[in-house]
């Protein structure tokens, strides 16, 4: 059994938000004024899906922070959770699913750090942990369902049935996820902290609602008139936010919609680093790509203008 | 034209599916099949994919490797989120499930978790994703698989993605209320299910495929229709589909 009780324990993380302020004020911080929010032990829901809006710049300036017994969160883990057990960084994963794709094969780091039990691995269907988040985001213990009932899955984090009280039937009582942070990249925000997502919302708006701490990149930061003018896209509500920082490609080489292409070439060159290394090649990579660039320009730098400017112009390509 | 093992998988898959209908369709072969199903004879079928996008018209050429990229919700009439996409599917929306190979034993039950011990296993695999949710919400399931000895197990290592679970009516004991698996397209034919034991039956062969070559390549005891057919080979057209969808044949092979 390896879910706490402080993961669904709806009364406190009421009480935890409750105490905050929810003043109207500015968000806007530095990326690593941001990151510092996040401290050694807390649960880390990663925004995004898989190499999709994945929320790289802050993971980039956490990981320089060198935390430690972080857990990460997320529906889909890309190897943003490599990156987190290679660095030493992450104690236990939780999703429903790990790797880049399908061409890139099975996660070498995955299995090298869960057979060996180096990590804690736990695995849920994917609407079983969107289920999770959704509960927190309604403040609400545990939500019925008829997902992963009868399968192995609900041994792992120790799932509970319910008995229905109208109908007698028995569902999947899915139990609350409350993490601790929140980290979301998004396309624009106003310096109060309203956030608006282009395509699809994947379950970030879920997850900003469970955590008690949300931290959010933007790539672009846009008066608060622009905002209003099509409130209907605000996915996240200033209020919800506590830290805002302005990060142009922030999930680059991942994608963003209508933002930026991923970039699948560089996913094969990381993964080859691991088919010739293992780990090591994990962690030359972040000390290349991570540990050495003094900011995330010089991080972005180490691309090059010229393959930003062909992201930009497939990722045009593939909204219009 | 002979085909490629995945071209042969998403012919035999899309003529599994009907016009005007709605399928919750996996990466690979799954949405090949979907896609050519589209573009032939089922040219209302709506499709789901995984990263919440609906009714979406891919781009030759430009097939998503995953089921949340933007080449994967190209032209989508909606976009409403991964929890949301799959509360559709409890709702009762979808009429076929779609998925992938796996681990597969007689009850149709398929693990992409681990193999061996779950807690400490030998290969540690990736994970459900939405296999589990596809299987336990669509009203109907079809599983498509490259058919191999290793694969094909009596009982699999651990039930990532509950079939009939141990037979009989064990899916309602456990309260899965709804749908199961219907059909298990593989390279060597097509099976479904006993209707008592719940056991996979094969329906029909291939062109080309004989019982022994089943036999070898399965884990366990082979169950035979009584009214065992051939399917048809996969047509010119239905490879040229898949062909201009697929230039640079990352999907089919």
């Amino acid at each position: 059994m390896t879910i706490a009780p402080r993961e669904y324990d709806f009364v406190a993380a009421r009480r935890r938000l409750e105490a905050k302020p929810k003043a109207a004020g500015p968000k806007l911080v530095s990326l690593e004024a941001a990151a510092a929010l996040v401290k050694d032990g807390d649960h880390v829901a990663i925004g995004g899906c898989l190499y999709s809006r994945t929320p790289l710049a802050l993971v980039w300036a956490l990981l320089r922070r060198r935390p430690r017994r972080l857990t990460f969160s997320r529906n889909l883990m890309c190897y943003e959770g490599e990156w987190g057990m290679v660095a030493g960084a992450v104690d236990k994963l939780v999703t429903s699913w790990m790797g880049i794709g399908l061409p890139w094969g099975l996660s070498r780091i995955q299995r090298e750090f869960v057979e060996g039990g180096r990590v804690e691995f736990e695995e849920w269907s994917h609407l079983g942990l969107g289920l999770r988040y959704r509960a927190a985001a309604m403040g609400v213990p545990f939500l019925p369902s008829l997902t992963m009932l009868g399968s192995g899955l609900m041994d792992v984090g120790g799932s509970k049935t319910v008995e229905c009280p109208y109908t007698g039937e028995r569902l999947h009582a899915v139990p609350a996820l409350f993490p601790d942070v929140a980290i979301i990249h998004v396309q624009r925000a106003d310096r109060l902290g309203n956030c608006q997502i282009d395509g699809y919302p994947h379950m970030d708006g879920d997850i900003a609602r469970a955590a008690s701490t949300v931290l959010v990149t933007a790539e672009e930061i846009v008066s608060e008139d622009e905002i209003r003018l099509h409130g209907d896209r605000t996915v996240i509500p200033g209020f919800a936010v506590d830290a805002l920082a302005h990060a142009p490609y922030g999930s680059y080489p991942h994608e963003c919609y209508g933002a930026y292409d991923s970039e699948p070439e560089h996913f094969t060159t990381y993964v080859e680093g691991i088919q010739q290394r293992g780990a090591a090649g994990v962690a030359d990579y972040l000390e290349r790509y991570v540990y050495a660039p003094g900011s995330h320009a010089d991080y972005l730098a180490l691309f090059g203008q010229d393959r930003l400017t062909r992201a930009v112009e497939r990722g045009r390509m593939l909204t219009t | 034209m002979s085909a490629t093992a995945n071209e042969l998988l998403a012919v035999m898959g899309a003529r599994e599916l009907r016009d005007n209908t709605t399928v919750f369709t996996g990466v690979g072969a799954p949405m090949m099949a979907s896609v050519l199903a589209q573009r032939s004879h089922a040219p209302g079928l709506t499709m789901m994919v995984e990263g919440g996008v609906i009714g979406p018209m891919w781009k030759p050429g430009e097939l998503p490797i995953s089921t949340n990229e933007m080449r994967a919700a190209y032209r989508a009439q909606a976009l409403p989120g991964i929890t949301d996409a799959f509360l559709l599917a409890q709702r009762g929306f979808f009429d076929v499930g779609f998925i992938g190979g796996a681990q597969i034993d007689c009850h149709g039950n398929l693990n992409t978790s681990a193999i061996g011990g779950y807690a400490r296993p030998k290969v540690r695999l990736p994970g459900s994703g939405g296999a589990n949710d596809i299987i336990s919400l669509c009203r109907e399931v079809m599983i498509l698989t490259v058919h191999e000895k290793r694969r094909f197990t009596e009982r699999v290592d651990f039930v990532t993605s509950p079939g009939y679970l141990e037979g009989g009516d064990a899916r309602r004991r456990h309260g899965l209320l709804f749908g199961g698996v219907s059909r298990v397209v593989t390279t060597l034919g097509i099976f479904g299910f006993e209707n008592e034991s719940r056991r996979l039956q094969l329906l029909a062969l291939h062109p080309g495929c004989t019982l022994d070559q089943v036999r070898d390549n399965t884990g366990f005891e082979v169950l035979v229709s009584p009214n065992l057919t051939t399917t048809k080979p996969p047509t010119e057209e239905e490879l040229g589909i898949l062909r201009m969808l697929d230039p640079r044949r990352q999907f089919i092979g």
